[in-house]
């Protein structure tokens, strides 16, 4: 990334090297998505070899494993924020859990009385509550550490303590299922998908925003004379981020519904067709949609905005931000609020696909998602990290995860792999940054 | 305090007066009071722990006076924050260089005060642009435009600060050590960038432990030691040896103020 418009390199590179100049993609991202086709490409072919034939790259299994990415990587997307200003939130678990349950109570218990069983507001108020009490409890972690300067290690280790016990006094222990019927399609599933035509709707969508931001970025720079990619360059990448959407869209919709919900779909619309070979795809999820929606939300927070500078600022020197007039207390409050709110947002996720509101929703979540902050390339030292970065990481922590499952490693061996993964990838991800610096 | 024999006239663009501030009982600044006039550089010396810098933070937000006036162009000046003292056009250049390491030089120019579009979202492209039009004016060898400033050289670094103070039209303008880290050349460049500024007339705070570069940048120097002011001098009618008396000795010369 260095100023190449004056930098006098005559040297004949190589074509890789080349592409990767011109290109200006980040080493890094490669790094990780090289790591995670390692992943998939080694467990399908460890289960083809071992266990009659692979499991792991298949419609069905990548549908699995983007669906159960979406609840840690949207968690994921705002621990950034909350490591790269030199914080730690272990609540988030914790937090999964109140707000799960409290959702739980109000959409099963409360609105009801209220509105009728099954009204159509009932989900959006159940999310909003949801997520609102989450940006409260956050916002109050936020106040205490900021304001009365206890470090956040500590605050966030009695939040994970107080808001686990509150999740289990909510309802006395007891598990409320099932959620409202249109509240749980946000957790995904058959019914839970946008088929096949939304799914081409939503690639076709982000196929044409993906080139208008390129082009809006290449007519900035035009117009404020900087270097430019060259024209092969700029074509490429914009080849590669559509085969990549468009690929993606045709994954999603090789992926059928399962013949007992088609066969009771069939008979309840009063359909002719045979159920036996009527192919209805599933479509991207509706959780894998939002974590998209939320991962392009963050990342425009994080490098258009102020409030992404200044976290950045905060990060790399606290006392060079508050002498330019950012006021890192106030900061550090709606960085937690918004850690919570997300926490809230992930609630959602996880309990709809349950089901069901468990007091013990999330449990070690907080684990996972600073591993996939971390896996993500976010520097505990501060000041460094991005946000498709943490949710590459999410895939991944989840893609070990599920993978291990599929090959029949117990739960004692998936978690010292995944154990030493994460140690592993910060010592690599250290040499990295040696060798580019 | 008499101001009889010196030249400026009129009001003076900044007065601290009577300024304290404690630190867990100990007084690191007592009942100092300072003028500065605009095409006037001041340098304030004295022993590290003297207060020059704890002085200098009361006037730029980083610190809150516990008594005594800010008063800016005549008028009383509330100054409880960085940002008051950017309303007043006060801007500083630290001796930490106060630089965010992991943002590029565009970013730390614009800290705090980032361009925006018309959406609101922030406006790299032009905020990379005004920081390439005044970085060739001030450093025309700068070209490290895209990466994180802790990968700058110290003069550099010094440019990226020296850039943000000037850039947002300073009137009055606080510089600690400004060349502590700096070569020869560097140093030069600090010293004609400062005559630049007074002929456009700002007043400079020069917070300075080379007694030979107070000499050659200050009109005046008003010396510190344990917290109290010891005197302050018009430049011209002393030698050295006058202010290192002034320093070490707390002794007041015969044409002090």
């Amino acid at each position: 990334m260095t100023d190449t418009r004056t930098n006098p390199t005559t040297r004949p590179v190589g074509p890789v090297k080349r592409f990767l100049q011109a290109t200006e993609i980040d080493t890094r991202l490669l790094g990780m998505i090289g790591a995670l086709v390692l992943i998939w490409v080694g467990f399908h072919v460890y289960g083809a070899l071992f266990n009659n034939g692979g499991a792991f790259l298949t419609p069905r299994n990548l549908w699995n494993l983007s669906v159960q990415t979406s609840s840690i990587g949207i968690m994921a997307t705002g621990m950034v924020l909350v490591i790269i200003t030199r914080n730690i939130d272990l609540s988030v678990g914790s937090l999964i859990g109140v707000t799960g349950m409290v959702m739980g109570i109000l959409q099963v218990d409360i609105l009801p009385q209220y509105l009728g069983l099954g009204h159509w507001s009932i989900w959006i108020i159940t999310s909003l509550v949801g997520m609102f009490l989450g940006a409260l409890i956050g916002g109050l972690h936020g106040w205490l550490i900021a304001y009365l300067a206890i470090p956040s290690f500590i605050v966030t280790l009695g939040g994970l303590m107080v808001w686990r016990g509150a999740a289990f006094l909510s309802n006395a222990g007891r598990t409320i299922s099932p959620v409202d019927a249109t509240f749980s399609l946000l957790g995904g599933g058959p019914y839970g998908s946008v088929g096949a035509t939304g799914s081409w709707i939503v690639g076709i969508i982000a196929c044409i925003g993906t080139l208008y931001l390129m082009a809006a970025g290449r007519a900035q720079r035009q117009k404020h004379e900087f270097k430019m990619r060259p024209m092969w360059a700029e074509a490429s990448l914009a080849a590669l981020a559509c085969g990549a959407i468009i690929g993606s869209v045709l994954l999603v919709n090789a992926y059928p519904w399962p013949i007992g919900i088609v066969r009771s779909y069939v008979t309840a619309n009063g359909l002719a067709d045979d159920p036996e070979t009527l192919f209805i795809s599933h479509g991207f999820a509706i959780p894998v949609l939002i974590l998209i929606g939320v991962g392009i939300a963050m990342t425009i927070l994080m490098t258009r905005t102020r409030f992404g500078r200044y976290v950045f600022a905060i990060g790399g020197n606290p006392e060079a931000a508050a002498l330019a007039g950012i006021n890192t207390r106030w900061m550090t409050l709606k960085i937690f609020a918004l850690m919570g709110m997300l926490s809230g947002l992930a609630a959602v996720i996880a309990s709809a696909r349950l089901n069901s509101a468990t007091n013990a929703l999330g449990t070690l979540d907080e684990l996972y998602v600073i591993a996939a902050a971390v896996i993500g390339g976010t520097s505990l030292a501060g000041g460094i990290g991005t946000i498709y970065g943490a949710i590459l990481g999410a895939l991944v922590m989840q893609s070990l995860q599920s993978g291990m499952v599929l090959i029949g490693f117990d739960a004692s061996i998936q978690r010292i792999v995944v154990g030493l993964v994460l140690i592993i990838a910060v010592y690599l991800d250290n040499l990295y940054r040696k060798s580019t610096k | 305090m008499t101001n009889a024999n010196i030249a400026n006239k009129g009001t003076p663009l900044v007065e601290l007066r009577d300024i304290s501030i404690s630190f867990g009982g100990i007084k690191a600044v007592d009942r100092v009071s300072v003028d500065l006039y605009p095409g006037e550089v001041v340098g304030l010396l004295g022993h590290n722990g003297a207060g020059k810098s704890t002085l200098i933070k009361c006037l730029s937000g980083a610190y809150k006076a516990d008594s005594g006036e800010v008063w800016i162009n005549g008028q009383k000046a509330e100054i409880n924050n960085p940002r008051d003292a950017r309303k007043y056009n006060v801007e500083t250049i630290y001796q930490t260089l106060a630089l965010a390491d992991n943002l590029d030089a565009a970013s730390n120019l614009f800290l705090g005060r980032e361009l925006v579009t018309s959406t609101g979202m922030l406006d790299d492209a032009r905020m990379e642009a005004e920081t390439r039009k005044i970085m060739a004016r001030l450093n025309p060898n700068f070209r490290k435009f895209n990466v994180p400033v802790s990968a700058l050289s110290g003069g550099q670094r010094q440019s990226v600060a020296i850039a943000r103070a000037v850039y947002f039209n300073a009137k009055i303008l606080i510089m600690d050590e400004p060349t502590a880290a700096l070569g020869p050349q560097e140093t030069q460049m600090v010293a004609e960038l400062i005559q630049e500024l007074k002929r456009d007339g700002l007043g400079i705070f020069l917070i300075e432990h080379d007694v030979h570069a107070v000499m050659d940048l200050c009109d005046r120097a008003v010396v510190m030691k344990n917290g109290e002011r010891v005197g302050g001098v018009n430049v011209a009618d002393v030698t050295d040896e006058d202010i290192l008396g002034m320093i070490i000795l707390g002794k007041k010369p015969a044409k002090s103020f």
